[in-house]
């Protein structure tokens, strides 16, 4: 086991994917010579050479245009959008052809194609650097999204995330970068020890009256505000994946605690925790006590970063809500 | 009438509209006699083919139609410029590439039919599917030249596109790419003068091959409706990317005799006398003639096409007229290489729910 921040764990995964397939070539903005504005391909070009890791013009549609073209010529692409808010311009290229190509062309294009995007705010940032796009890529059929939590998730997953012949939206927790975990570098995602898979959602702390499910940068959040709690045992669930959602264990989880909350950054409306309610409605009716309830970002654009604190789920607002599914009973 | 003025005086003709064979100081092809016949035949084939899709359209057989008519020697002239090794990245509307490359009439028709978003397999025909979104498919083909470029490959890529695309943001990404990649990538605009309603004076002042320049690497234009400066230009440009000397552009300088689509009414656009201008300068025509005069081909062969195209026609019709359509659970098939646990679930609710009619045939 090694201790690393999840900015390294990150560049510790992607070595592991570059070393294991020589398809593995990394693309975008800044990632060579500066390693990223996070650093999170820091190195990789000096070990693996500048075909491998291309620094790519300014232009995000082209950036993920040309991961295409890479792919159907038998590449697995890594790209890096630089920020959330950047991602725009690129939306045409992943949700018209990344998303939609191995349909159209029945099987026979495949695209591994991984589009690594640091996410969300609590970074005190300017506007379009802080934002939570993942409902509009988990609401388009043909591409997965996966969110990790901590530097032992993001080490396997981005391994996990890049092996995969579907294309992923893979979103890092950028407010996490710096938080420290346990890593065992020793295994590669193809290890059959290793148990993680990307695409089930992790029971991360046993509790029987309440279950918060959370994802990304809110897990760590949730675990804080379950501790924290006097009067309600919490059991927190990371989604992990975010498409497609993991609903069995999320199920399983309700199906004894009775009771849900739903936590994440991004605006509720019409948002992850609105798919993740109907479809525990659906499936648990009768083991609730309790309407599920959502602690998300409000409906405004993110906020300058002076009222950010107020935009964010933080503890209080998330235990407010536990007291409130509480008050059911 | 609008005039030529995006033609350049320097545009390479080999072929005048009257048939006569003229020399141009950069460029020249040589081609067999039975080569020469060959390019007349896929021309016709590919018109006949265009005819027959937009009739099928009309009798309510094929959703849609985007004609090619009038393009044919812009399209194959380049299209059989490829090597087998080369990759094209045609447009919707680019039946001559597709039918240079060697897609069967019936798939190229499937996806206007209804029964695909696609039709072929891309591996087989080294022929990307259409993107029907306007420029996407510029990017791709860089793309693929790159990884070329990265495989030590002695190929070269087409990335086809029209005036309209030109205003795409993709498509100017791409040549910024291409450039920055020194991509073995061709970029060939097809200047059809109209990007459905809009003219392409409305897109600049300047020829729109001039623009390379400002990209870094060479633009050329070239009679579009000249099967043997296409060609002979074409050549020289995958050529030159094969031997890594970089991306180019190649403009043909060409017109769309036919609406944008079967959708399209071109009488609310443009004036009829404007078809009349280009009926003269028609690709066709032109070669037929040149074969004729210097004997290359005879009444007896431009007939055998004649009977050949007409059996092309029927072998449309019928296929079209009886392409079935998928089964309803094809809903479900290769939106993800791998097990998804949401559409699996989704296919099985579906499939239950259609066995719950009792007959078994609710549609």
């Amino acid at each position: 086991m090694t201790t690393l921040t999840m900015a390294r764990a990150l560049n510790a995964g992607l070595r592991k994917a570059m070393e294991r397939d020589r398809k593995v070539v990394l693309f975008g903005e800044d990632i060579g010579r500066l390693g990223g504005v996070f650093r999170i391909t820091d190195g990789l070009q000096k070990d693996f050479g500048e075909h491998r890791v291309m620094d790519s013009p300014l232009a995000e549609s082209g950036i993920v245009g040309v991961a295409v073209g890479l792919a159907m010529r038998g590449y697995r692409p890594v790209v890096e959008i630089q920020f959330d808010g950047f991602v725009y311009p690129a939306f045409d290229q992943i949700v018209s052809q990344v998303a939609k190509m191995h349909r159209r062309s029945e099987g026979v294009t495949a695209m591994p194609i991984v589009i690594r995007i640091p996410f969300g705010g609590g970074i005190g940032a300017v506007e379009h650097h802080s934002e939570s796009p993942e409902a509009y890529f988990a609401h388009t059929a043909g591409l997965r999204v996966i969110a990790p939590s901590d530097p032992a998730a993001a080490y396997i997953t981005i391994q996990q995330a890049i092996a995969c012949n579907d294309p992923v939206v893979y979103l890092e927790p950028k407010r996490r970068y710096w938080d420290k975990g346990e890593v065992d570098e020793t295994l590669d995602a193809s290890d059959p020890r290793q148990v993680l898979t990307p695409w089930r959602a992790r029971v991360l702390r046993r509790g029987t009256d309440v279950t918060l499910a959370c994802y990304g940068p809110m897990v760590r959040t949730c675990l804080e505000a379950a501790a924290a709690s006097e009067e309600a045992s919490i059991e927190v669930v990371d989604l992990q994946s975010l498409s497609p959602l993991d609903i069995d264990t999320l199920a399983q989880s309700v199906e004894h605690t009775g009771r849900l909350v739903v936590v994440h950054e991004a605006s509720g409306n019409v948002g992850i925790g609105a798919e993740v309610a109907a479809r525990i409605s659906e499936r648990c009716f009768y083991s609730l006590e309790s309407p599920v309830l959502r602690v998300t970002g409000y409906d405004v654009p993110y906020p300058p970063s002076r009222l950010e604190e107020h935009f964010l789920p933080d503890l209080d607002r998330i235990l407010d809500a536990v007291d409130r599914a509480m008050a059911f009973s | 009438m609008r005039g030529d003025r995006g033609r350049s005086a320097e545009a390479v003709q080999l072929l005048t509209p009257e048939g006569e064979r003229v020399p141009h100081p950069g460029y020249d092809i040589s081609l067999t006699d039975a080569e020469l016949r060959d390019l007349y035949r896929d021309m016709v084939l590919v018109r006949r083919l265009d005819t027959e899709a937009t009739a099928l359209q009309r009798q309510g057989e094929l959703g849609l139609w985007a004609p090619c008519q009038g393009q044919e020697a812009a399209q194959v002239g380049s299209g059989l410029a490829l090597e087998p090794q080369d990759f094209a990245y045609p447009t919707y509307r680019d039946h001559g590439v597709t039918w240079s490359r060697g897609v069967a009439p019936l798939e190229m028709l499937s996806m206007y039919r209804g029964v695909t978003n696609g039709g072929w397999d891309p591996n087989k025909h080294q022929c990307a599917l259409p993107t029907i979104v306007i420029g996407n498919q510029v990017l791709h083909a860089v793309g693929y030249a790159m990884g070329v470029q990265l495989d030590g490959a002695d190929s070269a890529v087409i990335a086809y596109f029209g005036d309209g695309a030109t205003a795409e943001g993709d498509v100017n990404e791409g040549f910024v790419f291409a450039a920055h990649f020194h991509a073995p990538v061709v970029f060939f605009c097809q200047n059809n003068q109209w990007a459905i309603s809009s003219t392409r004076d409305r897109l600049s002042d300047a020829p729109l091959f001039e623009r390379a320049g400002g990209f870094g690497f060479p633009g050329v234009q070239v009679d579009g409706n000249d099967v043997l400066a296409v060609m002979a230009v074409t050549r020289a440009m995958l050529d030159r990317a094969r031997a890594g000397e970089g991306p180019s552009f190649i403009e043909a300088y060409t017109y769309r005799m036919g609406a944008h689509t079967t959708s399209d009414d071109p009488t609310r656009y443009r004036h009829a006398d404007e078809l009349e201008v280009w009926r003269l300068r028609d690709p066709i025509e032109r070669l037929k003639v040149f074969l004729a005069r210097q004997g290359i081909a005879d009444r007896h062969y431009f007939d055998t096409v004649d009977h050949e195209a007409a059996g092309l026609a029927n072998l449309v019709r019928d296929g079209v007229r009886t392409m079935p359509d998928p089964p309803p659970a094809a809903l479900f098939e290769n939106v993800y290489a791998e097990p998804h646990v949401l559409l699996d679930q989704e296919r099985r609710d579906f499939l239950a729910y259609e066995a719950s009619f009792a007959d078994g045939a609710h549609a």
